[in-house]
């Protein structure tokens, strides 16, 4: 069994702000982290190990700069087998597409892979379009959003989030598995791993060694090109209400039924 | 966009030919050949075992645009009903094909779709192409891909609009992929981009602290998913006329992918559909113990609104964590949110606070929730809730 798990290098996304003179984001002393949704990924992957009856290998993939080998190291010293970072200046300007098929491409090369898995979304982009591009690109079936997930033979039997509902679906080998957070609590790496994974050997794939069509990576394979970055309208504080219960309840019902009868039926 | 077949690799196996939903590819001697009927779908390329049959993706520049027009909606329905986004995806889909002076055409897959197709076209739309399969009858990312896939590369829309619903994003990205599209994610923006005639497609990023407007120059078509409850509902207007096209299709449930084997509905029945609900009304760790969920819910219940929770009271296991709101739980933005003893983590505030009017009860004065409320309650949740919940049964009752 070999389980591939695609996995994002985010910044502490809550610190990221916007300089309003410049519109230019702030990223400075912003921390970097595994995106939260890849950790869960990451510890099914490594659910899946531990309970296989057999020889099961758990690889953590990642696309960025040679920084985000930090996130690799984060992975191995969960319990990954094996880490590889794609990174390659042909690589940068990367939208969904051009990211899942990079993905793929070393999926590809990797060989033999049964299972991959990612997070639902990474914070940062919130898109949750780079798991279900991989399975297209691998020509793969896709179970996104699963909440549950098990493995009997060939067979993949997952349980999928929806907005008000669950459905249990199944697929067969090879796949893609997209997690919600709700799966499973992430591991926390002993220090000892912490301290191994600091050693470890990270592998480092360019373009040329995932024989990636330039046409279809970085800039040049994104169709996406972000035009403007700004701040949001922030929200201010309104009003409080304050006082006697029966006042305060008083002028929030009047509030609230001058807003529902504003509001469309459908 | 084309597909080639490798000639040296067909073994002529004709399992191309079983899984077209369009009748595009035969076996004539030793191959497999595409015929005129074939719509690029891509459905045969992920089947073909011997991987004989290659895409070649459009490159940069390599697409005409003037060949690609009308906007799209893709309905999305639940019950043999359209979903609140979708009607919504009509209202500002008519804006945006009346800003390029072209039309806006529907497409809606199931098994029955008749009504569907009258709502859309009352709702909004020119035309609407139907197809019906029992194949379709539930949404599935396979089927649903290769039959949207094909229509548009035969039909050719400028631009194609997705709820950003768990199925929306399952299939949008899926679509992108398979024909080389560019996709953008839970937009809360669209409009006509006023320097060239592209779609504007704005949207949230780094949990809401920044806003981003994307454009697609030169790949068609241009895809958005559109965050539901941002846009306005149009009012249905049952005397509108517009064309229905029936699209038959060739589908094996054999080639489906995947097996849907239950679905399970939340407990109860009770309304949790978060993204699509107009109020929601949310509790925090400020309702001290599981069973005061009972408060929110009773009052959710008189106003006909979902019911939240901040990750603390999931994380407890108060509720069950489709009910989550925030950053690693659901985006929502209904009309009204009504937060009940919730502090405002920025956690939370990442998941509701591009809502239109927020409404927060809590007792500690200093509270974060207070920063984005536009109405704040400094109060008892045990007294305050209970009262507004026995002031309004009272009033909507007159």
């Amino acid at each position: 069994m070999k389980i591939v798990v695609c996995i994002k290098q985010v910044p502490a996304t809550t610190n990221v702000r916007i300089d309003p003179e410049t519109n230019a984001l702030i990223r400075e002393g912003v921390e970097s982290q595994v995106n939260p949704f890849d950790e869960n990924a990451l510890e099914a992957a490594l659910q899946v190990k531990d309970g296989y009856d057999g020889e099961c290998q758990v690889i953590a993939l990642t696309m960025g700069p040679p920084q985000a080998e930090a996130a690799l190291r984060d992975a191995v010293a969960m319990g990954c087998d094996d880490a590889i970072l794609l990174t390659d200046g042909a690589f940068r300007g990367a939208d969904t597409l051009a990211t899942s098929y990079t993905l793929a491409q070393a999926i590809r090369r990797i060989g033999d892979v049964d299972l991959v898995l990612c997070g639902k979304q990474a914070i940062d982009g919130d898109t949750a379009q780079v798991g279900p591009g991989v399975a297209e690109h691998l020509g793969v079936p896709q179970i996104t959003f699963a909440i549950e997930l098990s493995l009997e033979g060939r067979k993949i039997t997952a349980k999928r989030m929806l907005e008000d509902s669950f459905e249990v679906v199944e697929c067969r080998m090879p796949a893609v598995v997209t997690v919600v957070k709700q799966i499973n609590d992430p591991r926390r790496a002993s220090m000892k791993n912490v301290l191994k994974a600091r050693k470890r050997e990270i592998t480092r794939w360019t373009a040329e060694d995932i024989d990636a069509d330039p046409d279809r990576i970085g800039f040049q394979g994104s169709p996406t090109v972000v035009w403007k970055v700004f701040a949001p309208e922030g929200r201010k504080g309104g009003r409080k209400l304050e006082g006697e219960v029966g006042d305060v309840v008083h002028a929030l019902a009047d509030e609230i039924l001058e807003i529902r009868k504003g509001l469309s039926t459908a | 966009m084309a597909l080639n077949i490798k000639e040296e690799l067909c073994t002529a196996c004709g399992l191309c030919v079983r899984v077209c939903p369009y009748e595009g590819v035969v076996v004539e001697g030793n191959t497999a050949v595409f015929t005129e009927r074939c719509n690029l779908c891509g459905q045969c390329v992920s089947s073909c075992p011997v991987d004989a049959i290659v895409v070649e993706l459009p490159k940069k520049g390599d697409v005409d645009t003037s060949l690609w027009s009308n906007v799209w909606v893709l309905a999305e329905t639940e019950d043999g009903r359209l979903k609140g986004g979708t009607i919504e995806l009509l209202g500002q889909g008519r804006l945006l094909a009346e800003a390029r002076g072209c039309a806006l055409e529907g497409v809606v897959l199931g098994d029955r779709c008749d009504e569907l197709a009258k709502d859309m076209i009352a709702f909004g739309a020119d035309k609407v192409y139907v197809v019906e399969d029992p194949v379709l009858a539930r949404y599935r990312t396979g089927p649903f891909a290769s039959v949207i896939a094909g229509l548009i590369h035969d039909r050719k829309p400028e631009m194609v609009l997705i709820s950003a619903t768990p199925q929306g994003r399952d299939l949008g990205s899926r679509l992108a992929a398979r024909i080389g599209a560019g996709l953008t994610a839970d937009c809360t923006g669209l409009s006509i981009w006023d320097e060239e005639p592209l779609l504007l497609q704005t949207r949230p990023a780094f949990g809401g602290n920044i806003m981003a407007s994307i454009l697609c120059r030169e790949a068609r078509p241009q895809m958005s998913t559109v965050r539901p409850n941002v846009f306005k509902k149009p009012q249905a207007d049952p005397s509108r006329t517009g064309a229905i096209e029936r699209v038959a299709v060739h589908l094996d449930e054999k080639h489906a992918m995947t097996k849907i084997l239950e679905v399970i509905r939340e407990e109860g029945g009770e309304e949790v559909n978060l993204a699509d609900a107009q109020i929601i009304v949310s509790g925090g760790r400020g309702i001290q113990a599981p069973e005061n969920f009972a408060l929110i819910r009773s009052l959710a219940e008189v106003l006909g609104a979902a019911v939240g929770a901040s990750r603390a009271t999931v994380d407890a296991g108060w509720i069950s964590a489709t009910h989550q709101v925030g950053q690693t739980g659901k985006t929502v933005s209904p009309k009204l949110y009504i937060a009940c003893g919730i502090s405002g983590a920025i956690q939370h505030l990442a998941g509701m606070s591009s809502s239109d009017y927020i409404i927060a009860i809590n007792r500690d004065p200093s509270a974060p929730i207070f920063e984005v409320a536009d109405l704040g309650v400094v109060g008892d949740v045990f007294q305050v809730v209970p009262a507004l919940r026995e002031e309004l049964a009272k009033r909507l009752a007159e």
